[in-house]
């Protein structure tokens, strides 16, 4: 039948569409990216709070700090342990995580995620002054 | 109340608890790769299998909307679009019918006004409906970056666009706006629990209302909650998410540790979503290609349709009558549309 041909072909266009991340991602291994982290950041062990909340948590302490630096001036932070740090993005974060390509890009990369940080943020204070 | 939308609440609300209970005490396995892959594997089989099944379905009759002026003399305009008489016609009816819901569009609501009948325009479910799956198509692509390493780069528009609206709210016990809002979610969910109220809520509606219209609306509704609160609440680590879900897409299942109960409900809400599919009202999905109300010419008084289950029907035409009884007619009398000598002579 006429139709019949029509409606198999429109069938596997469908079927081809919804199973596309299967056939083009076909006998190829995604690892995961991996996370370098600088001599400094492994010799301080844990962050200013702890490896699984800055792991999926920290857009929100960097969000806090930037709201407690520029509208309230307070520049210091005291973390649940009693450790105090300077709220800051690129003295502190980066301070330790040097390695902005190596570190934060490779998950930003990975999970499609375009942090505005880096608009105003430089990425290398350090080297840049 | 209403047994038909509580039992779907209800069952929805189990199957929340089942992968919520399921992730706490170590059936990783089960929820984040056995269940995906099986609801997939049911997901392909049920839609090919529904589909072939109408594609064998004959089409008994002739039955075109005709929302306009079919096609007639010269001189008078046809609705092209809405009464199409051609192949060209049809497609361009199907097509405006998926994307824009014209006969959606032309639902009206009868009122008396001052005494005369009056047709209203009901644009609400209309304007409901397009946000409802426009939203979900853009979320539904949105989520593309977790099945496909590097992100494309039209993916990565689309997420742009849907963010581009900033909301960040930081008040003392309320943080929200990180990561980037994204419209298209709230706008699903919006839509969905309007969706949903519409049922509940209009006594006619409600009426022809069963569990299998709440319940697809309910699991969305918990499948929109569940990725909201996991992306703007109760966080998890997207980069073992994205992990677990390319070792699904490349056949190799890992799970990682450290993801939060959420993922694992929001995933099984959306496969058991996607093994509902093929047996549920959602095949409106495919069905629409095959309306023949939608995909039939306006042509019936041009062509004539012949139902393809009509049986042979071995018939005895007034002609094959007479041939047969010519003679014992014109003996009783009876009058004959051929005389003998004039059936003679054409046999002959």
């Amino acid at each position: 039948m006429k139709d019949k041909r029509w409606i198999v072909t429109g069938l596997v266009v469908f079927l081809l569409i919804v199973l596309f991340p299967f056939w083009y991602n076909r006998g190829r291994a995604v690892p995961p990216p991996e996370v370098k982290l600088t001599e400094k950041a492994k010799a301080e062990k844990e962050c200013v709070l702890s490896r699984d909340y800055m792991k999926a948590e920290h857009m929100q302490i960097l969000d806090l700090w930037r709201e407690t630096v520029v509208r309230e001036g307070n520049r210091i932070y005291t973390n649940p342990k009693g450790r105090e740090f300077v709220m800051s993005l690129s003295n502190t974060c980066l301070d330790c995580h040097a390695n902005k390509a190596e570190f934060c890009d490779k998950c930003h990369n990975y999970a499609s995620v375009r942090p505005y940080c880096w608009d105003c943020h430089i990425e290398n204070p350090k080297e840049a002054r | 109340m209403n047994k038909r939308y509580l039992f779907a609440f209800l069952v929805v609300f189990v199957l929340f608890l089942a992968a919520g209970l399921g992730s706490a005490v170590g059936l990783q396995w089960l929820f984040g790769v056995v269940i995906p892959y099986a609801a997939v594997i049911v997901f392909v089989a049920g839609f090919a299998r529904k589909v072939l099944n109408w594609a064998a379905s004959p089409v008994p009759f002739a039955i075109p909307t005709t929302g306009g002026q079919g096609r007639s003399f010269d001189w008078i305009p046809q609705a092209k679009i809405d009464n199409p008489s051609g192949g060209w016609g049809v497609l361009l009816r199907l097509l405006f019918e998926v994307l824009t819901f014209r006969s959606l569009f032309r639902n009206t609501r009868m009122r008396l006004k001052e005494e005369k009948i009056a047709y209203q325009l009901e644009i609400f479910l209309w304007v409901g409906a397009l946000a409802f799956h426009y939203a979900f198509l853009t979320v539904l692509l949105r989520h593309t970056r977790f099945f496909l390493e590097p992100t494309p780069g039209c993916i990565q528009l689309l997420e742009t666009l849907d963010s581009f609206f900033r909301v960040e709210i930081l008040y003392p016990g309320i943080q929200f706006g990180l990561p980037a809002v994204y419209l298209s979610g709230f706008v699903l969910l919006l839509a969905v629990v309007y969706l949903t109220l519409r049922r509940i809520l209009i006594p006619a509606v409600r009426y022809v209302s069963l569990v299998s219209d709440y319940f697809p609306l309910l699991l969305i509704f918990g499948i929109a909650l569940s990725g909201i609160l996991m992306r703007y609440v109760t966080k998890v680590d997207i980069r073992a998410v994205k992990e677990l879900t390319l070792g699904l897409v490349t056949f190799r299942p890992t799970v990682p540790e450290g993801i939060g109960a959420v993922f694992y409900i929001h995933l099984f809400l959306v496969s058991v979503l996607i093994a509902y599919f093929p047996y549920s009202k959602l095949m409106h999905l495919g069905g629409i290609f095959l309306s023949p109300t939608r995909n039939l010419r306006g042509d019936t008084r041009a062509y004539r349709h012949v139902n393809p289950w009509n049986y042979p029907v071995p018939v005895h035409t007034y002609e094959e009558y007479e041939e047969e009884f010519r003679e014992k007619m014109i003996e009783a009398g009876l009058p004959v549309e051929k005389e003998l000598a004039e059936a003679a002579q054409e046999k002959e």
